[in-house]
Parts: C-alpha cells; structure tokens; sequence
C-alpha cells in the first residue's frame, strides 16, 4: 500500500512517527503552517518558523526517504492580532520560490471573527497575486458550519481563484456537499476526538462522491494519530473496497492536487 | 454492503458507544451542581437519533452548530466547546 499524507504538523512529531509512516507506505508528507500552540511574540518567530518548514523539516525528512513539502501563512488561531498578521504577510513571499513550498495555508477562520476574515482576505489576495494553490482550515465544531459558509463566500467572490486550485480541509458531514458543489477539493480530517473517525471518512467517500476529496491525519501536538490515513485504507477494505479504489482516494487523489505545483515530485517508483 | 455486513461489521462497535453515552448521561445525573447549555445541546442532538429522516449524523452536526451568518466582532478565545450556547432556530 502507498499513500501521501497531504496534512500533518511534523515539526510537532518525533522522528519514530517518521519511521512509523515510511514502514506503513507513506510516499510524501505535506505540512502546512499552523499554531505552535502558543501565540508567537512577534514575525521574527515565523521566520523562523518558516526556516524550519522549508529547510530542517525536508532534511529530516529526507533521512526516512521522505519527500517533505510545505504551505505556508499565518495561522487563523494568530490572525486576530492584524498587525502581527500583517507583518508575517510581509515576509511570506521571500520564501516562495523554496523548493519545497506548495502554497498558501493553512488560511481559513477560527472564531468566524471580522479580524480573521480580513486576514483570510489578505492571504486570498496573496495567493492569487503569486499563483499558488491554497489550503483552507475551516474552524473547529460548533465554528465549524458558520466558517465554512464565510471562507466560501471570501473565496468566491474573487474572481481569481479558480476552485479546483484550492483545498477546503476538515470538512464534516454537514459542510462536505457545499464544498464539493462550489467546484473546490474537500479534505476530510482523522481525529480521535473532534473531526472524524476512519467509518464516518469512507462514509462520506461513499455518500458524497470520490473525485476531488483527499484524507489526512492533520497530525499534530494535540490528540491525533499519524497513521490514521492507512488505518482508514484498512476501514476500506473491511467494506470490501478494491485496491484500486484505495489508491485513487490515499495516494492518486492527493498527488493529483498537489501536481497542479510543478514543485511536487515522489521518488522515483512510488 | 448488506444490512447483514453493515450489522457484522459495526453492532459492536455501535453496542459499545451507546453504553458509553448511556453511562455519561448516568454520570451527569449523578453530579451535583447545575448544568449548562452543552448538556441541553447534547439532550436535543440525542433526540434526532429516533427520527426517520436520512443523514443523521448531519442533522446532528447541524444541531450542534452555531447558524448564525456574521463574523463576531472579537474572538471570546481561541478554543470550541463543541455546542453552541444560543437557541437553534425550529427546522
């Protein structure tokens, strides 16, 4: 089995997770920007950050045979400071043309609050301005439905951003069909706790369609599971789902998104 | 799948998180001190589980959900508690 994890915080895991994903197929991992649990004091920080995304995380990588890629913005959890926001906006592009960045993300809402959408705004524009595909976070349960609804009204009423370019991730059961319907990818997140289980995944993988969705584990320093996305594989197969089918939703779908960046390449083989 | 398979595959599992949530509410009664608006967001979600319409699990993500469709001024904090405090409107 091979699969890509096309969403999983690495910096906050050890390097036995890495060994852990190889050993079970994992072909790439993909990690974009996100929370260090903690707000950072000032862009210095996400320079950093950022150092470490497109520099010391692809060596560590590297020494599992792991391709590593990376998004990169301010997370919305740190976009309601604007002017911290703004200041991170400011350095982003200088680490574009990294060989290892995909992209905007993970740009979305938190709160659903008037600072956050003015941040997702500033990324859109930022996105559409160097070309690069986006990753969206959609907020966290009860925030959840409300912030879906926003991001799609941000995203579509800029008339540069072409849905199929763009990836709405940690959709649920009652967010999953709006974005599909608009045209634009939709990630389904494996949580323990607050997303979803690997049943309620290959449910919707069933119920609303298997072209343009992709798993991931969005593991991080809180509860997750960094194998979640083969353990779903395994879900699959209790349904009596073919090889192929697996593939295509864990490896082709993913792979197929993320190609749209000339910039994501597997090792020979995979 | 079958009826049969989706029953082989799942009952136990499913056996098993209805007793948890039996339990829960179980322990819930047997605290003191008073509730808040999650226990009646969880009470009024439960009740969707006996209807007859499709799609439960969204019907009950639906509930759970804040409906409203404006940005808030300022963020009350960076977390969610997983139901929303206000009054679902009636479907």
């Amino acid at each position: 089995m091979r699969y890509i994890e096309p969403h999983g915080h690495m910096v906050s895991r050890t390097t036995d997770d890495y060994e852990a994903m190889v050993t079970a197929g994992c072909a790439a991992v993909c990690e974009p920007a996100f929370w260090a649990g903690f707000d950072r004091s000032g862009v210095e920080g996400f320079h950093d950050y950022f150092c470490q995304l497109t520099d010391y995380e692809p060596k560590r990588a590297a020494r599992f045979g792991l391709p590593h890629f990376c998004w990169l913005c301010i997370n919305p959890k740190e976009s309601e400071d604007v002017a911290l926001a703004e200041d991170v906006l400011g350095i982003i592009p200088k680490f574009l043309d990294r060989p290892n960045v995909l992209g905007i993300g993970e740009i979305g809402l938190n709160k659903n609050t008037r600072n956050e959408m003015q941040i997702l705004e500033r990324h859109v524009d930022l996105a559409a301005t160097h070309s690069q595909l986006i990753l969206v976070h959609t907020p966290h349960l009860e925030d959840k439905l409300k912030g879906t609804r926003l991001i799609l009204d941000v995203l579509k009423a800029d008339s540069r951003i072409h849905p199929g370019r763009v990836i709405i991730d940690h959709c649920e059961e009652h967010t999953i069909e709006r974005v599909l319907e608009a045209g634009f990818w939709a990630g389904i997140t494996l949580y323990p706790e607050s997303k979803t289980t690997p049943a309620r995944a290959v449910d919707m993988y069933e119920l609303y369609g298997q072209a343009n969705i992709w798993l991931n584990s969005a593991c991080d320093w809180g509860r997750s599971d960094p194998l979640s996305v083969p353990k779903t594989a395994l879900e699959m197969r209790r349904r009596g789902h073919s090889a192929q089918t697996i593939d295509r939703l864990i490896f082709q779908n993913p792979a197929r998104f993320m190609a749209q960046n000339p910039r994501f390449q597997l090792r020979e083989g995979a | 799948m079958t009826r049969q398979e989706v029953l082989d595959l799942y009952f136990m599992d499913a056996r098993s998180k209805l007793i948890d949530l039996a339990a829960f509410l179980d322990r819930v009664e047997r605290a003191s001190g008073e509730s808040d608006f999650r226990l009646a967001a969880f009470e009024q979600a439960l009740s969707l589980l006996r209807s007859e319409q499709p799609h439960k699990a969204k019907a009950v993500l639906l509930s759970l959900s804040d409906p409203s469709t404006e940005p808030i001024a300022k963020a009350p904090g960076k977390g969610a508690c997983g139901a929303w405090p206000g009054v679902q409107p009636a479907v």
